[in-house]
């Protein structure tokens, strides 16, 4: 059981209008087609504040990885080099309460791809 | 900024054409711009915008970071390796600050 | 006491307990969610116990007459007061206390004469939920479970102990202490101090068993107290390691799990290649195995109440079939092992005067194991909301925690049988009704939500001072309705603040005094200790 130190909002929540602008400003307008982009998640976050996140595109020359339910939605843009040995990188992120993870990857043939997971965070306690 | 500290993880040895997974970690506070102190004054943002890792001189990946990675961010891919050569990680705090690590690697 | 002696021993023998005709060439002994109870010990199983999704109406979460009437148990048998909650009290009084490792360490013996290869292996929620556990940090029941020598363990609660000293217990623990899903967080790499698996060749068969620890551990409990590790469920993890073990020649695949019941169904369904699942966490006492598969699922129940046997025939690398048994340990009719009791006791004597000075009486039967709430949470509630002053009281729904039955002192230890934890403080604070909804709602899905991967295992958090209604089908954000503060009637305003007790904060720098003190004071004044029937729970959709 949490004290109430902090308040969190844990509900779902819609896709914000910033989550769309960022999406149009690495597409370039392009509508992302599904299949080509894999994200990992936790189902639920061990701690919000640092959820491992694995993002994965062959061939893709760029991910743009969301955090649709952030107060600013970006997280990062990994940029693939003519070294990597795979499209596939991760990272750990902040996720501000239970939101859609978004991955979109810009692909060889320059069409875009996206892929959604949804991660729990949870206010915790109790137990067996 | 003081007491940033990297860490790479970098295989030592691998044969030619393979990929290796290459882990790395710094210590820095990633300071959001979203917190508060206690009078209710909004913290100032303080991260590192940008991570690259390179072989030889050729980049493995770039990433453009932003204040949703976590404190101490941490990064793992995978580098192709057709030679023996030198890995160079470097990231760049928003402070004008730039950590740079190095790691070696032989192809035998 | 001897009348229940008599009673039991007119039903019941230490043969029949123990009878079981051998097979194959196989024996697993599991015990598990001891909770550092050593000695016997009442407790009484859920009344309430909902099954959502898929598991609804399937075992576990089948209790009470339907249970018995689905295992064929009679009436008034000692299989009804072991498993089932009906006529508690009175069966009590009959067939007297369960469990004690004293009595567990004779059970185990027998088999082991019977069966020298047998592996002991212990689920986890070992090292916690006792009066001399939290004072001595572990020691007293890691130095009694040693007397056992089990072959390997898994982990849940040691973790509240700190990883300093989980660390310090694990360089001197001699067997192997398993953990596939245990992970350094910082490199996110398998952790060096916990295997994943361990082989054992027994009688010619080359059995590998693989720790599942408690995947929720920093959710469900304070993970600043451990920040080096990352569990999860790591089901994509099982998988590779359960190909491994067989391809290192392992003709018998053994999990020994702290997963919970429905999330061990469910990794058995997407696991290929396990044959036994020996369960742990939700302390489901179940007579027969549950087969998905090819895999059989094994719940051994908690407190020392049970262990399992499991006989298996193994031939050419495959499980051709299996015999099992839940042995009830009834404290009344199996002989104690001296050389246990004798450790027991030694462990316990520094602090007998302490924790058996009587603070008061139950009048009612008092116990903790259900969905909402039961009578020792409401004592708890009622102890909050007195002693720190506050409108509405939120009890962790924690499943540990021996019952007391009507007549019974209460002492000081039984106190701690149903509070003792590292991370003990009872806060005060101000919540709004809006974000009290919020965290009904937030537990309510760690329980009720259709997919057992997000359940979390414990029961809903209990709450005095405040009724609710819960449909534990609907989607989290709409289980909970009609919040209402008992005190006035009126129902629970979004926008106003109350004044919230509650204890096992999970985040760091929680103030106040320790739960046991402020039970221990409300018992006092109360003298003897009522425990009427608890309606301010309305559940739909069970
Ligand atoms: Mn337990
Ligand atoms: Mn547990």
């Amino acid at each position: 059981m949490g004290a109430g130190a902090a308040f969190l909002a844990l509900l779902p929540f819609p896709v914000s209008a910033a989550v769309e602008d960022a999406v149009t400003e690495f597409t370039g307008g392009t509508e992302p087609g599904e299949g080509g982009v894999e994200l990992n998640a936790p189902e639920i976050a061990e701690n919000g504040n640092t959820v491992p996140v694995e993002v994965s595109a062959p061939g893709a020359s760029a991910i743009l990885l969301l955090a649709a339910g952030n107060p600013e939605p970006v997280v990062a843009t990994f940029n693939f080099g003519p070294m990597a040995g795979s499209q596939t990188a991760s990272t750990r992120i902040r996720l501000a309460k239970t939101q859609d993870v978004i991955a979109i990857a810009k692909l060889e043939d320059g069409s875009f791809a996206r892929t959604t997971k949804n991660v729990k965070v949870t206010i915790g306690g109790c137990g067996g | 900024m003081d007491n940033v500290k990297p860490r790479v993880k970098v295989p030592s040895k691998a044969s030619a054409g393979e990929s290796v997974t290459i882990k790395t970690l710094i210590s820095h506070p990633m300071e959001s711009g979203q917190r508060k102190d206690k009078d209710g004054n909004v913290i100032p943002e303080h991260i590192i915008d940008r991570f690259t890792a390179t072989f030889n001189g050729e980049t493995i990946i770039d990433v453009a970071m932003e204040p949703a990675i976590s404190t101490n961010p941490y990064f793992e891919f995978q580098a192709k390796v057709p030679e023996s050569g030198t890995f160079t990680f470097t990231w760049h705090d928003q402070d004008g600050d730039v950590y740079e690590e190095t790691g070696e690697i032989t192809v035998g | 006491g001897r009348w229940s002696r008599l009673a039991a021993q007119q039903m019941l023998s230490q043969d029949d307990i123990l009878g079981f005709e051998p097979l194959g060439n196989v024996t697993l002994i599991h015990m598990t969610d001891i909770h550092a109870q050593l000695t016997p010990l009442y407790f009484r199983e859920p009344e309430v116990n909902i099954g959502v999704g898929a598991n609804r109406g399937e075992v576990p979460h089948i209790t009470g007459a339907e249970f018995r009437r689905f295992y064929g148990i009679e009436d008034g048998t000692p299989a009804h007061y072991a498993l089932t909650y009906n006529d508690f009290s009175a069966l009590a009084k009959g067939y007297g206390r369960m469990g004690g490792l004293d009595r567990i360490a004779t059970v185990i013996k027998a088999i082991r004469a019977e069966r020298p290869d047998a592996l002991l292996l212990d689920g986890g929620d070992t090292w916690h939920g006792s009066y001399t556990c939290l004072k001595t940090a572990g020691q007293d029941v890691v130095d009694a479970m040693n007397l056992l020598k089990p072959d390997a363990m898994t982990f849940h609660w040691e973790f509240t102990l700190g990883s300093d000293r989980v660390h310090e217990i694990l360089d001197t623990l001699p067997f192997a202490a398993l953990g596939q899903n245990i992970f350094d967080a910082e490199w996110d790499e398998p952790a060096e101090r916990f295997k994943p698996y361990q082989f054992f060749e027994k009688n010619g068969v080359n059995i590998a068993v693989i720790g599942q620890a408690f995947p929720y551990m920093p959710i469900a409990n304070p993970g600043w107290m451990f920040p080096e590790y990352s569990f999860g469920i790591r089901d994509e993890h099982m998988a590779q390691m359960v190909q491994e073990v067989r391809d290192q020649g392992a003709d018998l695949v053994v999990c020994l799990s702290h997963n919970g019941f429905d999330v061990d169904k469910k990794m058995a369904s997407v696991v290929p290649g396990i044959d036994v699942i020996l369960s742990g966490h939700t302390h489901d006492a179940l007579p027969e195995p549950v087969v998905v598969g090819d895999t059989i699922v094994i719940a051994t129940g908690s407190n020392g109440k049970f262990v399992s046997r499991v006989d298996l025939d193994v031939r050419d690398g495959k499980m051709m079939g299996y015999r099992h048994k839940l042995i009830p340990i009834f404290s009344d009719v199996i002989a104690p092992d001296a050389e246990m009791a004798a450790q027991i006791e030694s462990s316990r004597a520094p602090f007998l005067a302490d924790m058996q000075e009587v603070i008061g009486q139950a009048e009612g039967l008092l116990y903790r194991r259900g969905n909402f709430n039961g009578s020792w949470d409401d004592v708890i509630c009622d102890a909050l909301l007195s002693e720190r002053e506050a409108e509405i009281a939120l009890s962790p729904g924690v499943r540990w925690g021996p019952s007391l039955i009507p007549g019974q002192d209460i002492t000081r230890e039984d106190i701690f049988g149903v509070t003792s934890m590292t991370y003990p403080e009872a806060y005060r604070t101000e919540m709004n009704g809006e974000f009290l909804k919020v965290v009904l709602e937030d537990v309510a899905d760690n329980i009720f939500n259709p997919d057992p991967f997000y359940q979390q295992g414990g029961d809903m958090v209990r709450v005095g001072g405040m009724g609710y209604r819960i449909d534990v089908r609907k989607p989290q954000g709409e289980r909970i309705s009609e919040m209402t503060l008992l005190a006035t009637g009126e129902p629970i305003d979004p926008a106003r603040n109350y004044v919230v007790a509650g204890w096992a904060s999970v985040n760091e720098g929680t103030e106040g005094p320790p739960i046991w003190e402020v039970v221990e004071s409300h018992i006092r004044k109360l003298g003897t200790v009522n425990s009427d029937e608890n309606t301010s729970v309305t559940v739909d959709g069970a």
